[in-house]
C-alpha cells in the first residue's frame, strides 16, 4: 500500500534560495506528525508543495502515490498558515461552501462544533475575534473525513484556552485511516499529541523520529531537544 | 486528579505510571470498565497512539484485560493491585531518603524527624486516614 504522505528526493529552489533540498520521508497512516522547525526553515513551502500550490524543482511529492492534483485535493485538508477565506461571509455562508466544495465535508458535525462554541452562524467571519476566526476555520478543515490533514500553523496567535480546543479538536476527528501533519514552532503545546516528529532546518530534514523514541533517548523533551539543536 | 508530564520521560510510561495509581487509589475499581483510549486521550490531551501503547503495556503487565466486545476492564485481582501499591510506596519512600542523604542526613536522623513530625500531624488531625493521591 501506498504511503499517505511521501516526498523524494524533493528539491525546490526559489530565485537565489533553495528553499526545500533533497527532503525524503515517508508518513503512514493513523499519525499525528509535527513538522518542526524554525522560522523560514521551509515548513510553508513544503505545505504549498503538498497542495499543489507550488511546483517541485526536483524529486517528487506523492499523496497516496499521486503527485498533487485534482485527484489529491478530494483526500487531503488543507488550513493555510494565512486566513484564505473570504471574510465577508458568514459562518453559515462557509460552512454551505465547504458542503459545495468538498464531497466528504460532514455539514452536520461542523454546525454542532460551531453551535458547542456559541458562535452564532449569521456572523460575518470578519466580526469574530482572532481566536474565533481560528477556530471556526480549523473546524471546517477537520469536518472533512480526509485521508490527510495538513494543518500549517493552527495554532498560532491564540489564546492557551483556543489552543487546547484546537488540539482537543484535532484528537478527536483523529482516525486510524487518516494522517495529521502539524507545523509549528510551538513545540511544547503540540508534544504531547504527536507521534512522530520531522524537524526541519534550512531546507533539509534533519531528524525523523517517533516521539517517544526522541525523549526516551535524550532524557529531555522534544521542545527542549529542538532548543539546543537551534540554539541562537 | 489531573495528568502532569515530565519532560525528561517518555509519555506512554508516564501514562502507565499515572493510570496505575488511579487504579490504586480506586479511582478505577477493580473489575470495571475503563474509559475508551480516546477518552482518556482527550482528557490527558495526548496521541491516542500513544495512550493505546500504555494501554497495551498495562495490559502486558496484567493490570487491564480486554473483553473482545465488552471493552477494556481493570483486573479483579486485588493482590496484584495491593502489590503494584506497596511498590508504589516503597519507590517514594527510596526516593524521600535519598532526596534526604543528599541533603546530609542519616537514615537514622531521618526516621527520628519523620517520627516527630508524624506526631505533630497526629495532634492536628487526629485519626486522620492518609489521604492519597493529592
Amino acid at each position: 500500500m501506498n504511503p499517505v504522505f511521501e516526498c523524494r528526493h524533493l528539491t525546490k529552489a526559489f530565485p537565489g534560495k533553495e528553499a526545500l533540498h533533497d527532503v525524503s520521508f515517508s508518513l503512514e497512516e493513523g499519525r499525528i506528525v509535527g513538522l518542526l522547525g524554525p522560522n523560514g526553515s521551509g515548513k510553508s513551502t513544503l505545505m504549498k508543495l503538498a497542495n499543489g500550490l507550488l511546483s517541485p524543482t526536483q524529486g517528487g511529492i506523492f499523496i497516496d502515490g499521486m503527485a498533487p492534483g485534482v485527484e489529491t485535493k478530494k483526500i487531503v485538508s488543507y488550513l493555510p498558515d494565512k486566513n484564505y477565506l473570504n471574510d465577508w461571509m458568514s459562518v453559515r455562508q462557509l460552512v454551505n461552501f465547504f458542503g459545495d466544495f468538498y464531497e466528504d465535508f460532514q455539514k452536520e458535525a461542523a454546525v454542532e462544533m460551531i453551535q458547542r462554541l456559541g458562535i452564532p452562524m449569521h456572523a460575518k467571519l470578519k466580526t469574530l475575534s482572532k481566536g474565533t476566526k481560528e477556530k471556526v476555520q480549523l473546524i471546517l478543515v477537520m469536518s472533512r473525513k480526509a485521508r490527510l490533514y495538513l494543518l500549517d500553523e493552527p495554532i498560532g496567535g491564540v489564546d492557551p484556552a483556543a489552543r487546547d480546543y484546537i488540539l482537543h479538536t484535532i484528537i478527536s476527528n483523529y482516525s486510524e485511516d487518516a494522517t495529521v501533519v502539524i507545523s509549528t514552532h510551538l513545540i511544547s503545546d503540540v508534544e504531547s499529541i504527536l507521534d512522530q516528529v520531522l524537524f526541519i532546518s534550512e531546507g533539509k530534514i534533519l531528524l525523523d523520529s517517533p516521539v517517544d523514541e526522541l525523549r526516551e533517548k535524550n532524557n529531555m523533551s522534544v521542545d527542549a531537544w529542538f532548543r539546543e539543536v537551534f540554539k541562537c | 486528579m489531573g495528568w502532569n508530564f515530565q519532560a525528561d520521560r517518555p509519555i506512554y510510561s508516564q501514562l502507565m505510571d499515572q493510570i496505575k495509581r488511579r487504579i490504586i487509589i480506586g479511582e478505577y475499581p477493580p473489575g470495571e470498565k475503563m474509559p475508551s483510549v480516546r477518552e482518556l486521550a482527550m482528557e490527558a490531551s495526548v496521541n491516542p497512539n500513544t495512550m493505546q501503547r500504555a494501554f497495551a503495556q498495562l495490559e502486558q503487565e496484567g493490570l487491564l484485560h480486554t473483553q473482545r466486545t465488552s471493552g477494556r476492564f481493570v483486573t479483579e485481582d486485588r493482590d496484584r493491585i495491593m502489590s503494584i501499591k506497596e511498590d508504589l510506596a516503597k519507590g517514594l519512600v527510596a526516593d524521600f531518603l535519598r532526596s534526604m542523604k543528599e541533603l546530609g542526613y542519616s537514615d537514622s536522623q531521618t526516621i527520628t524527624m519523620l517520627e516527630s513530625a508524624s506526631l505533630g500531624l497526629l495532634k492536628d488531625e487526629p485519626k486522620t486516614m492518609e489521604k492519597e493521591g493529592a
